[in-house]
C-alpha cells in the first residue's frame, strides 16, 4: 500500500511541463490532485517511472466566462467550483453536478481535468461536457493546439482521445441557451459513491412550447456517457408531457450498453436509467417551465 | 528546467504553527510523513486510498486526504493535524461534543471525522442532520452506526453559533 519509487518533477510554468512529456511521453503520468492516481499509486495498480506534478502550474487553473461560454482550466479544482456563486447562474447543470463528486476532501484537490482526462463512465464531467457539447484543448510539443469535441474525446471506458505526450489543458462550455431548463439525478448506494446509473438532461424550447435541441445523457451504464439521440430525437419538436417522457425515457434505456459487477446487475442499471431518464426529463421541464427554483 | 529525480529532497512544511524542515524521499506520502517522520500519530491510517477519510488533515486550511498527498507537495504549505486542534488543555467545541455524547468508541476514525466537521461548520454554520450525515459521508466509522457522531456534530455545531472560539478554523 504505499508507491513504488518514481521520479518527480513540478514544473512551474505550462511551456516547461509540455517540454517534459515530450521528453519522456512513455514513461511519464501527469500528477494533478492525484485522487484518482493516488490510490492506483498506493495499490501500485499504476506504477509509473516519473510523475509530472502540475500542481505548480498557476496558469491552469480558474474559470474564465466570456461571450463564447465558460473556459474552465484543468487544474481547477471541484470545490473551487462548488464555491463560485457565479456558477449557477452561468452554468447551472454543472453546480447541479459537483456537490455529486465524491466529498468535500476530495473536491479540494481533484480537478476538472483529472476527471476529464481519467473518463471513468460513471463520473460526472465526462457526462457533463458531453451534455454541454463542450470542447476540450490539448496541448503538445508535436501538435500544438489541438480542440476536440466532447463524444470524440471519450472512445471507451478510462480511454481518450489524449496522445501521450498531450497535456488536457481546459474545457470550454458554449453559453446555456436563454431559457434552458436543466436535472441531473443519480443513483448511488452512499452519498459521493460512484453512481450506479445516472441520467442528466437540458430542455429548451419555441415560443409555440416546442421542445428544440433536447439532450439526455445517460453516465454509469456502459463503457462511456452518450447521448440517448434517439430518445432526444422522439421529444425534438413537440410539446412536453409526462407520457412522452416515459416513452423516451424507455427508448433511452435500450440505447445503452450496461455492465454486470459487485455493485449492481447490468438489468438493474438498465432499469434505474430508465426511472431516473422519466425523473430528469420531468425535473428539467419544470424548471425550463418556471415551476421550480431549486 | 526541473529534471525527474527519485532522490530526496529537502521541504519545509508548517504543521499546527510549527515549521518542520526535512528531506524526504518524493514517494513519502503525507501521512506517513506526519506519523514517521514528525511524531503526529494522531492522523490515523486506514484504507489508504482515500475511502476512509481516517487521514483526513487541513491542507491551507482545506480538508484533504493524507494518504493521498505526497509530503514534497506540501512543500511551502501549512497543514493542521488533530494535534492542532485543542487550544492547550482546552479541547475545541467539536471535541467536547464527541466526547460529552460518545461520538467515538475505539477513536480511530475520530481524527478525521473532527477535521472534516470543522470545516464543514465554518461552511455552514446551522446545518440541517441531513447535511451534517452528507458532509459526513466521506468518513467511515464502524464502531457507532454515526447516530451519536451525527448527534454531537450538531450540538457542536449550536455551542459554536452560541460561542466561536478564537482559533475556529484555522490550521
Amino acid at each position: 500500500m504505499k508507491p513504488a519509487p518514481f521520479a518527480w518533477c513540478a514544473p512551474a510554468t505550462l511551456d516547461e511541463a509540455l517540454d517534459l512529456l515530450a521528453g519522456h511521453a512513455d514513461a511519464a503520468r501527469i500528477l494533478a490532485g492525484g485522487q484518482t492516481l493516488g490510490p492506483l499509486l498506493n495499490m501500485r495498480l499504476a506504477t509509473p517511472s516519473i510523475l509530472i506534478d502540475i500542481n505548480g502550474i498557476g496558469e491552469l487553473a480558474g474559470l474564465h466566462p466570456d461571450s463564447a461560454g465558460l473556459t474552465i482550466g484543468a487544474l481547477t479544482r471541484q470545490s473551487t467550483l462548488e464555491d463560485d456563486p457565479k456558477l449557477a447562474a452561468l452554468q447551472p447543470l454543472i453546480a447541479m453536478a459537483i456537490p455529486h463528486i465524491a466529498h468535500r476532501a476530495i473536491r479540494n484537490r481533484g480537478t476538472v481535468g483529472g476527471s476529464l482526462a481519467h473518463a471513468d463512465p460513471a463520473a460526472e464531467w465526462p457526462a457533463l461536457a458531453t451534455l454541454l457539447g463542450a470542447h476540450l484543448l490539448a496541448r503538445s510539443k508535436s501538435r500544438g493546439r489541438r480542440l476536440i469535441g466532447a463524444e470524440e474525446f471519450f472512445i471507451t471506458h478510462l480511454t481518450t482521445a489524449l496522445a501521450p505526450d498531450e497535456l488536457l489543458c481546459e474545457v470550454r462550455v458554449p453559453p446555456s441557451p436563454p431559457g434552458a431548463g436543466y436535472a441531473m439525478l443519480e443513483f448511488a448506494r452512499r452519498h459521493g459513491d460512484f453512481a450506479l446509473a445516472g441520467a442528466m438532461v437540458r430542455l429548451t424550447s419555441d415560443a409555440g412550447g416546442k421542445l428544440t435541441d433536447p439532450r439526455l445523457v445517460l453516465f454509469g451504464t456502459g463503457r462511456r456517457a452518450s447521448r440517448a439521440r434517439r430518445a432526444e430525437a422522439m421529444l425534438a419538436g413537440v410539446s412536453a408531457g409526462t407520457a412522452l417522457f416515459a416513452a423516451a425515457a424507455a427508448t433511452a434505456a435500450t440505447e445503452i450498453d450496461p455492465y454486470d459487477d459487485l455493485h449492481a446487475s447490468a438489468e438493474y442499471r438498465r432499469h434505474l436509467a430508465a426511472v431516473l431518464a422519466s425523473r430528469a426529463l420531468e425535473e428539467a421541464l419544470a424548471r425550463m417551465n418556471g415551476k421550480r427554483h431549486d | 528546467m526541473t529534471e525527474p529525480s527519485a532522490s530526496p529532497r529537502p521541504i519545509r512544511v508548517s504543521v499546527n504553527g510549527v515549521d518542520h524542515e526535512r528531506t524526504v524521499e518524493p514517494r513519502l506520502l503525507l501521512s506517513d510523513f506526519l506519523r514517521h517522520d514528525l511524531g503526529l500519530t494522531g492522523t490515523h491510517v486506514g484504507c489508504e486510498h482515500g475511502v476512509c477519510g481516517a487521514c483526513t488533515v487541513a491542507f491551507d486550511d482545506q480538508p484533504v486526504r493524507s494518504c493521498l498527498m505526497f509530503a514534497v507537495q506540501a512543500d511551502g504549505h501549512r497543514i493542521g493535524t488533530i494535534e492542532g486542534m485543542a487550544d492547550g488543555e482546552t479541547l475545541h467545541p467539536l471535541q467536547m461534543a464527541f466526547w460529552e455524547l460518545s461520538g467515538l468508541q475505539c477513536g480511530f476514525c475520530t481524527p478525521g471525522f473532527l477535521i472534516t466537521a470543522r470545516d464543514f461548520l465554518a461552511r455552514n454554520p446551522d446545518p440541517s442532520e441531513p447535511e451534517v450525515r452528507e458532509a459526513l459521508s466521506g468518513n467511515l466509522c464502524r464502531c457507532t452506526g454515526y447516530q451519536s457522531i451525527v448527534a454531537a456534530v450538531l450540538e457542536a455545531a449550536r455551542r459554536l453559533r452560541q460561542a466561536p472560539p478564537a482559533r475556529f478554523g484555522k490550521s
